[in-house]
């Protein structure tokens, strides 16, 4: 059973997934982030590949790449940091980023490589379903690794059945049609929500985009299994205290410990 | 009649938007819904003859086409073939752009969007956009970098007196790339009431296409012109620059399948291919993903997008549309590139012998034509893409 389904197995609600960029705030600070959201109350580490035109992704996160990029973060510099990354982190590990420097790095090594270094899953915003179908998801499935498809409010019902009949390890819900960072409104979101739960799919759901604190992990947590919390942690990493610190302050801040 | 019915490799990419290897639509999920509208609908709208009698006139009425194929006679002269100009230059707005604009305005109506995004390099396409929505009332946004806001200042303040609003795009290096990045993110964040007007033939399928429809005026234009001054539609030759390539694209559109024409598409070399301050994509890029599309692309070895570098801020993007990706790889276009010393040498020489000033963007193209081996039997048509009032400050600095 992969770390993901065991997870879900033994915590249907309030799992929370933490994103972080890699190589930031420190080229070397990659570990000892994880280490410490692992330490905090983090569930699962969405841990982003920096790439120099994230599409995606509103400023906070955009700034973070632009920092670990100018850090001399790159995929093999990742694998290097986290080859030994599972004698101290037990939490499942799924990695974000963008299709171009992995094609570069090769797709197909770049998933063996993850699962050899312990990665559970990916998650690939511009590796669109008809891409994914023709080439890509084979050589991903082959390596043992989840894929996770976004969904969001457009998303027709047929079109998110599909995306998580192809999914595993869990479904992304983007809480609205946006880049991350946004603040959303939550009433809006929980109907779009409400009708996720009751598709009854076969993946969990996470939603992510706009979640901040507590009361937007809340909000987002009634209806699904969890939530991811991305742009407010590296807001918070960005004002340079102490990470441990920082990532302790802010996810008990979340979760009301 | 539009000759939009042709049927091969080059003009018409597969249904998922692959020219070869190149195309496709690689977007987030966020994107899905609007690009699928676009995808199943734009040939169908394009091809509606309300549509196309509305574009027609529009061009014919409010752009001022068809415009002149110029016999540049001293030019001829001294460079030992016959040369045609295509006359872009004289469009309302002062460049091609606006042939897309005006096309993807009518569609945006027909979609039912409200408001208006796009992206500008040197500020043409944003004036062409500004231009339209101002024509049919309806509220634009330009993303500009915030770099190129200052080199451009006159077509800042042309976008603003037409009634746009320009966004300065601060993120990465501040230019045209950046530009698209933002007008992107902006698309994702309002998918439902906005239409993202793309200036090139770049972008997620169907947007290289379709630009690629809407520029081909310029070559139908042409056959129709040279087969009235020469009494052969086809010439030996078409020359024109190349950013993204949309009005490159638009001058080979109907050439495409004429294995006789030689189409010669110029790069910015900035300056020197190879001396780390250039932007021509063919010569230093490889197959890679920017803004949605596979193509040629300027990067690392680790696949970070690289800054180029052009004295034409409408030049200098680290891409190239998928359309003359494939052209480059199928040998079917010859890629060359002139330096900023050549573009503005040729500027200030094309003023001089013919009477018009160029766009720096156009320039390059112009500087090509003692290097391609030409005859004295070879007919050129140079597309003149765009006039260079824009970049008299450029110009200025150099008198």
């Amino acid at each position: 059973m992969s770390r993901l389904e065991t997870l879900f197995k033994e915590k249907s609600n309030r799992v929370l997934n933490v994103y972080c960029t890699a190589g930031y705030p420190a080229l070397d600070s990659t570990l000892k982030v994880m280490t410490s959201l692992q330490k905090n109350g983090a569930q699962i580490i969405e841990l982003g590949m920096p790439y120099s035109d994230p599409l995606a992704d509103g400023e906070v996160i955009q700034l973070s790449s632009m920092k670990a990029l100018d850090n001399g973060m790159n995929i093999a510099v990742l694998f290097e940091q986290i080859k030994d990354m599972r004698k101290s982190i037990s939490i499942p590990v799924v990695l974000m980023g963008y299709m171009n420097p992995i094609l570069q790095y090769g797709f197909e090594v770049f998933c063996q490589k993850a699962k050899e270094v312990g990665v559970d899953g990916l998650i690939l915003p511009d590796l669109p379903l008809f891409e994914f179908e023709q080439f890509y998801g084979k050589i991903i499935k082959e390596s043992g690794l989840d894929f996770i498809f976004l969904v969001t409010p457009e998303t027709p019902a047929e079109r998110v059945k599909k995306l998580d009949s192809l999914s595993s390890g869990f479904l992304y819900a983007v809480s609205s049609s946006a880049t991350t960072g946004k603040d959303k409104d939550f009433n809006k979101v929980a109907a779009y929500l409400q009708n996720l739960q009751s598709m009854q799919l076969k993946n969990p759901i996470l939603v992510g985009f706009g979640i901040k604190d507590k009361a937007t992990f809340d909000a987002a947590t009634v209806y699904t299994q969890g939530a991811i919390i991305g742009s407010a942690y590296i807001q918070e990493l960005s004002k340079g205290g102490d990470i441990e610190e920082s990532t302790s302050q802010f996810l008990s801040s979340v979760l009301g410990a | 009649m539009p000759l939009f019915n042709v049927d091969n490799n080059y003009q018409n990419p597969s249904a998922e938007g692959y020219y070869g290897e190149f195309g496709g639509a690689y977007i987030p999920e966020m994107l899905y819904g609007n690009v699928e509208t676009l995808k199943t609908q734009y040939l169908q709208i394009m091809q509606d003859p309300i549509f196309q009698a509305e574009f027609q006139q529009l061009l014919k009425d409010y752009v001022g086409r068809p415009t002149p194929l110029f016999l540049a006679e001293r030019l001829s002269k001294e460079i030992g073939a016959t040369i045609y100009l295509k006359r872009e230059d004289l469009c309302h707005t002062g460049a091609h752009k606006i042939n897309n604009t005006i096309g993807q305005i009518l569609l945006a109506q027909r979609l039912g969007k409200k408001k208006i995004i796009a992206e500008t390099g040197a500020g043409q396409h944003g004036v062409a956009t500004a231009t339209v929505c101002a024509l049919k009332g309806m509220e634009c946004v330009v993303y500009m970098g915030e770099k190129d806001i200052e080199r451009q200042a006159p077509n800042v303040a042309r976008m603003k007196m037409l009634g746009a609003t320009v966004v300065p795009a601060k993120s990465g290096s501040k230019t045209l790339k950046d530009a698209t990045n933002e007008a992107i993110r902006a698309w994702i964040n309002e998918p439902n009431e906005t239409h993202y007007i793309i200036g090139s033939v770049v972008g997620p399928h169907p947007y290289p296409d379709m630009v690629a429809r809407f520029q081909s005026v310029i070559s139908e234009e042409i056959r129709i012109q040279l087969k009235v001054k020469t009494g052969k539609e086809l010439p030996t030759h078409v020359v024109a620059c190349v950013g993204g390539g949309s009005n490159a694209a638009g001058a080979f559109y109907h050439f495409l399948n004429e294995p006789t024409v030689q189409l010669v598409a110029v790069e910015a070399a900035g300056h020197g291919v190879h001396s780390g301050l250039s932007a021509a994509t063919t010569q230093l890029g490889t197959a890679g993903i920017l803004h949605g599309s596979k193509s040629i692309v300027m990067q690392t070895s680790d696949g970070q997008v690289v800054e180029p570098h052009s004295i034409s801020a409408g030049l200098d993007y680290p891409g190239i549309g998928p359309l003359h990706a494939y052209l480059y790889k199928s040998k079917r276009g010859t890629f060359l590139s002139a330096t900023d010393e050549e573009a503005l040498a040729s500027a200030f020489h094309l003023s001089k012998i013919e009477g018009i000033i160029p766009a720096l963007e156009t320039a390059h193209a112009f500087s090509v034509l003692p290097k391609i081996g030409l005859k004295s039997t070879d007919v050129v048509v140079v597309c003149l893409s765009g006039r260079g009032d824009k970049d008299l400050a450029t110009y200025m600095e150099h008198l």
